[in-house]
């Protein structure tokens, strides 16, 4: 499976889509990057007059590259062959380190804690362009429910 | 304590920190159902799995997960592993 049949299996779309390249992937883990544009609606209200990319964003693009593209590689590689995609959030535990400013990129990094049952429990830390940790923690999520 | 009891105990323990429902919990015997009376999410019943896989040194594979369902089914199913190692 190539990286871009993967983003293309991603159920999400603009302006909800989190995911801008992978760079990597295989059994154990994914990296994957994001460039936050500038003319997102949310900066407008989070915060006034001061933008910052909101933590449940944040979260939400380490979802999206961690947790469910790494997701669809590892159902394809076990010869899943379903074409449609359902999928759950089921836990999340974030701790935020530094802000992230509109325009930003941002590397997210996801190791497998196991994939059993159905349920696909990854850790999960995100860099900026710096290379300095912006969050990190553990994400859990349904795939194929 | 019989050994029925003993794993009962012991079962109460692995499930308690994803239990919903408190007071099923506190009435918990046999044919308590993991889903309907606990409330235990589906997500959550497979941190149950693997935690009684940790616990008793066993592998449960997809037909073990799909029969446990309750108390009575969980213990079937651990103590046919636990005598086939």
């Amino acid at each position: 499976m190539t990286y871009p049949e993967i983003i293309a299996k991603l159920p999400y779309q603009h302006p909800f889509l989190f995911v801008g390249e992978i760079l990597e992937v295989d059994e154990n883990g994914i990296s994957g990057t994001y460039t936050y544009e500038a003319a997102h609606n949310f900066y407008k209200g989070h915060f006034k007059d001061n933008p910052v990319t909101p933590g449940v964003i944040l979260t939400e693009t380490m979802a999206q590259i961690g947790l469910v593209a790494f997701g669809i590689y590892l159902l394809d590689k076990s010869g899943n062959t379903t074409t449609e995609l359902k999928i759950a959030l089921t836990s999340s535990e974030m701790n935020f380190f530094k802000p992230v400013f509109p325009g930003e990129k941002v590397l997210v990094k996801s190791t497998k804690e196991y994939f059993r049952f159905s349920k696909l429990k990854c850790k999960v830390a995100m860099f900026n362009e710096n290379g300095d940790l912006v969050c990190r923690g553990k994400i859990a999520g349904m795939m194929n429910i | 304590m019989s050994k029925k009891e003993q794993l009962i105990s012991e079962l109460k323990l692995i499930i308690r920190p994803y239990v919903q429902d408190e007071f099923a919990f506190e009435n918990l015997n046999e044919d308590t159902d993991f889903i309907a009376d606990l409330k235990i999410n589906s997500a959550n019943l497979v941190d149950v799995i693997l935690d009684i896989e940790d616990k008793y040194d066993i592998v449960l594979d997809n037909e073990s997960m799909d029969k446990m369902l309750n108390v009575k089914a969980a213990m079937e199913v651990i103590n046919t592993k636990v005598s086939e190692k």
